[in-house]
């Protein structure tokens, strides 16, 4: 029975999935390109070989910790897309923890615990401004959590062109660049760096904390039903304000990853779209957190192997963003197919009623 | 508008509707005289509804005819029901709140596209009100009418458009005694007159008996019997619609003296989700042992009350004690007064719909040993406690992990009931507890809150139904526009003044 609901669970996002298969096959039929082919090279460039797996993980490794951004909230209740704010926010909170203590001559160990610690709670305190922001004001957190990406966005830039700026730094404002001896490291054997192993921490750490502890449970119970969680106690504004937060601290997480391990400085770079994929991500794992894993590597791989399908075949740049397009938009119209495909015969949860009228309390049959 | 319309006779034979295992309606024939008033009485989920959505055409029956004037008739939908002159009035109200009753007229009889001629419509409302037996304020909001006005602007409503079978479902549930016999009058005058014919979907026997000819008795899909009301009487109607089971009788009320004010209420206010007063200054107390009823009319407050002291509303002023204590609604003071409630509508107040069974029932205790280790849940426990509660509440579920939105109405009530009473409760806050439900869950029910109190449970009990409080409580208080306006024992009830003071005028 439990593999049977899961099953179901996951039937909307694989039909999706075919779905985009599909459509992204005639849109590659009329660019002129063989969809056999195509997908062929997708998949070479994805997981073909140990290279281009190494290239899949590195870009899977930011998209575990953005996708909890959106997934977290979403267990409350909260459609929050700000991950992108959070990222390049912690990128650049972490950079500017980062390089004072690198001056004060601490270990790796120390400055990049620091620079972790700056950019979480820089991502927390945004996203949690949100969840507030929702919770005493009544302000729609989809909206504000957009909003508030955009303000630290243009924020951060402010700062990366002007009082953070390294003067060396010339056609291309950027800050000045972490020592490479205090680079946060990569797994030994690859060329993987070691965000990716925090990601996976973290997408087990927040299962856990969803299914398993009384926080998780009580969020939710107030996301899917805030009136019956008033009723039994339950402090509504305290858990948003814990949830949004945790969802904040990882994209600032996933920000100082990219900073410390890829980037080495903060600059107009960090706002590549890791916070927005991370949105595509969550929806496809149905805002599970361990969902995300597989998912995240599926969308790193479709990312890696971008440039491939590209050359090889004469596409335009833009090919990748299509299917990605393609993808979340198949995505959302296969919410509705939600509690609509079953593999078993069991009684049916109650719908929206049948009937066009039906009284405010539900009177005799 | 011709002086040709006149009451249509409707005949319903050996209607059948199932769905899926379940007969809802089970070879029920009906006939309803032209210019008679004609009661539908059942318990509910006895098939009163399904019947008449029939009727409508809101349901397809699996067989059965329909028979207007001598005429068999195919209604196919509620327009088709319209066609042929038969008309509903809901329970709940369809105008437009914001509309005047003049622009509902209008929009009702659906002019089309293009310019309304509003001079031309007044003139032909105007020519129509002329030839009722009462009138409605043409220009008036009609959210500025009050519950029976708003009641009469639907009969309008449906007679504008040439209705000559008009059906109405629970047309009284939202009216005080007085409006309810002042519109039930009317409504026969009406069919005296041979202008209509009516029929009532009711459960209340006094209405039946002071307003209808002849009544149609269902229980549990099937045609239990009627006739004249003249013929019948209210012992047989009772045995009709209970059947031979015997009725069970209210749980034993202990004798006991009244115990220390358990619950005290000070001045409180609140506003309703509109930003409008709905509790202007409410002041009670409930002793321990004791079991308050509050009496009134929806909307005067009643609801606002119960979800402040269940933490869904927060109070503007004023203060809530328990054991002397000052109280807001947290899961620790909660906790700590073992409150139970037991709210209306419990799949929307009380349980998350797409969460187990055993979840659900996990919502007061979830996060208190043995369900928790540290803040660690423990869904073995989880699962254990529900299933002990499962057996002694015989919810019907098909597992405890089954989403608590795919069982019944009954059996949402019972496991809340479960959860709330499964425990000794020091406080109990009921609202409409045995709204929807059969009958035996009812006495069910009744007799949980009874030996409730028994126990020392102080119990304040809302309720629309002045029976249901009058078989079960100690004291009553009535509310009226957002204040408790009169009070007394139940015991030297006054059924009458208690309607007085519902209405607001006493």
């Amino acid at each position: 029975m439990r593999l049977v609901r899961l099953a179901e669970a996951a039937a909307p996002p694989l039909v999706a999935l075919l779905a985009t298969v599909a459509a992204f096959a005639l849109f590659l039929l009329a660019a002129g390109a063989d969809p056999l082919r195509a997908y062929g090279l997708i998949y070479l460039g994805a997981f073909g070989t140990w290279f281009s797996w190494q290239n899949t993980l590195v870009r899977a490794a930011p998209l575990l910790l953005t996708a909890l951004g959106m997934a977290l909230p979403a267990q409350i209740g909260l459609i929050v897309i700000g991950a992108e704010g959070g990222f390049v926010a912690g990128g650049v909170a972490a950079i500017a923890a980062g390089l004072p203590l690198a001056a004060l001559g601490l270990p790796a160990v120390a400055v990049l615990t620091g620079m972790a610690l700056a950019g979480m709670a820089t991502g927390a305190a945004l996203v949690a401004a949100c969840g507030a922001l929702r919770h005493w004001r009544g302000v729609n957190e989809t909206i504000s959590s957009l909003l508030i990406a955009y303000i630290s966005i243009a924020v951060c830039d402010q700062l990366v062109e002007g009082a953070m700026r390294d003067p060396a730094s010339l056609n291309k404002p950027s800050t000045r660049s972490l020592p490479d001896a205090l680079m946060l490291g990569t797994i030994p054997g690859t060329n993987v760096h070691l965000g990716l192993v925090l990601g996976l921490i973290f997408c087990v750490l927040a299962y856990v904390f969803v299914f398993h502890t009384t926080w998780g449970f009580a969020a939710r119970v107030v996301g899917a039903n805030a009136r019956a969680g008033r009723l039994v106690g339950l402090p509504v504004g305290r858990l948003i304000l814990i949830v949004t937060a945790l969802a904040g601290a990882a994209t600032g997480l996933a920000g100082m990853v990219e900073v410390a391990a890829v980037q080495g400085a903060a600059s107009a770079d960090l706002a590549v779209g890791y916070g927005y994929t991370g949105i595509l991500v969550a929806f496809l794992a149905r805002q599970n957190p361990l969902a995300v894993i597989p998912v995240a590597v599926l969308m790193g791989g479709l990312e890696a192997s971008g440039g491939l399908l590209e050359q090889r075949l004469q596409l335009p740049d833009a090919t990748i963003t299509v299917l990605r397009g393609l993808l979340f938009i198949m995505l959302l119209a296969s919410e509705t197919l939600q509690g609509r495909l079953r593999l078993t015969l069991r009684p049916r949860a109650p719908r929206a009623a049948p009937e066009p009228v039906r009284p405010a309390h539900a009177g005799g049959a | 508008m011709t002086d040709a319309l006149r009451a249509s006779s409707l005949e319903a034979i050996g209607m059948e509707k199932r769905f899926g295992a379940l007969a809802a309606l089970d070879n029920v024939s009906m006939r309803v005289e032209a210019g008679s008033v004609h009661a539908l009485l059942g318990e509910n989920g006895a098939g009163k509804s399904t019947l008449v959505k029939c009727v409508m055409g809101y349901y397809r029956p699996d067989s059965g005819a329909v028979v207007l004037d001598g005429h068999e008739i195919t209604i196919r939908s509620p327009r088709d029901a319209h066609l042929h002159g038969i008309g509903m009035v809901y329970q709940h109200f369809t105008l437009v709140p914001s509309m005047t009753v003049l622009e509902n007229l209008v929009l009702a009889r659906a002019p089309g596209a293009g310019r309304i001629d509003w001079s031309a419509e007044r003139a032909r409302l105007d020519a129509f009100l002329r030839t009722m037996p009462f009138t409605v304020r043409l220009t008036t909001p009609v959210a500025a009418l009050a519950a029976g006005e708003r009641q009469k602007a639907e009969i309008l409503k449906q007679l504008y458009l040439d209705a000559r079978f008009l059906i109405l479902d629970e047309p009284t549930s939202v009216l005080t005694p007085q409006e309810a016999d002042e519109m039930l009058a009317m409504l026969r005058g009406m069919a005296r007159s041979g202008r209509i014919s009516v029929l009532i979907i009711t459960h209340k026997f006094r209405e039946v008996l002071a307003f209808a000819d002849a009544v149609t008795v269902l229980r549990r899909g099937r045609l239990a019997g009627g006739g004249a009301v003249g013929a019948l009487g209210v012992e047989a109607m009772a045995r009709l619609m209970v059947g031979e089971d015997r009725i069970a009788e209210a749980a034993p009320r202990a004798a006991r003296a009244p115990g220390a004010h358990l619950v005290t209420v000070e001045a409180l206010e609140a506003v309703d989700d509109s930003g409008a007063a709905a509790l202007r200054g409410v002041s009670l107390a409930v002793r321990a042992g004791e079991i308050v009823g509050i009496a009134g009319v929806s909307g005067n407050g009643q609801s606002e009350l119960v979800e402040v002291l269940a933490g869904q509303r927060r109070a503007r002023a004023g203060a809530v004690r328990i054991h002397g204590a000052p109280y807001h609604a947290t899961r620790r003071e909660m906790l700590a007064h073992r409150l139970a409630v037991l709210p209306e509508e419990p799949l929307r107040n009380a349980a998350v719909a797409t969460m187990s069974v055993a979840a659900n029932m996990a919502l007061r205790r979830f996060d208190q040993p043995p369900m928790a280790r540290g803040k660690f849940l423990s869904a073995g426990r989880m699962r254990t406690e529900a299933e002990a509660l499962i057996a002694r509440y015989r919810v019907k579920t098909p597992s405890p992990d089954a989403p608590i939105g795919t069982l019944s109405g009954g059996n949402v009530q019972r496991a809340v009931l479960g959860r709330e009473l499964g425990r000794e409760a020091d406080v109990l806050i009921a609202a409409n507890p045995v709204f929807g439900l059969d009958f035996a869950a009812v006495a069910d029910i009744h007799a949980q809150i009874i030996a409730a109190r028994n126990r020392g449970t102080a119990v304040l009990l809302v309720s629309e139904d002045l029976d249901e409080l009058l078989e079960l409580a100690d004291r009553i208080l009535v509310m009226a526009g957002g204040r408790v306006v009169y009070e007394t024992d139940a015991a030297a009830a006054d059924r009458m003044l208690i309607g007085q003071h519902m209405a607001g005028h006493a």
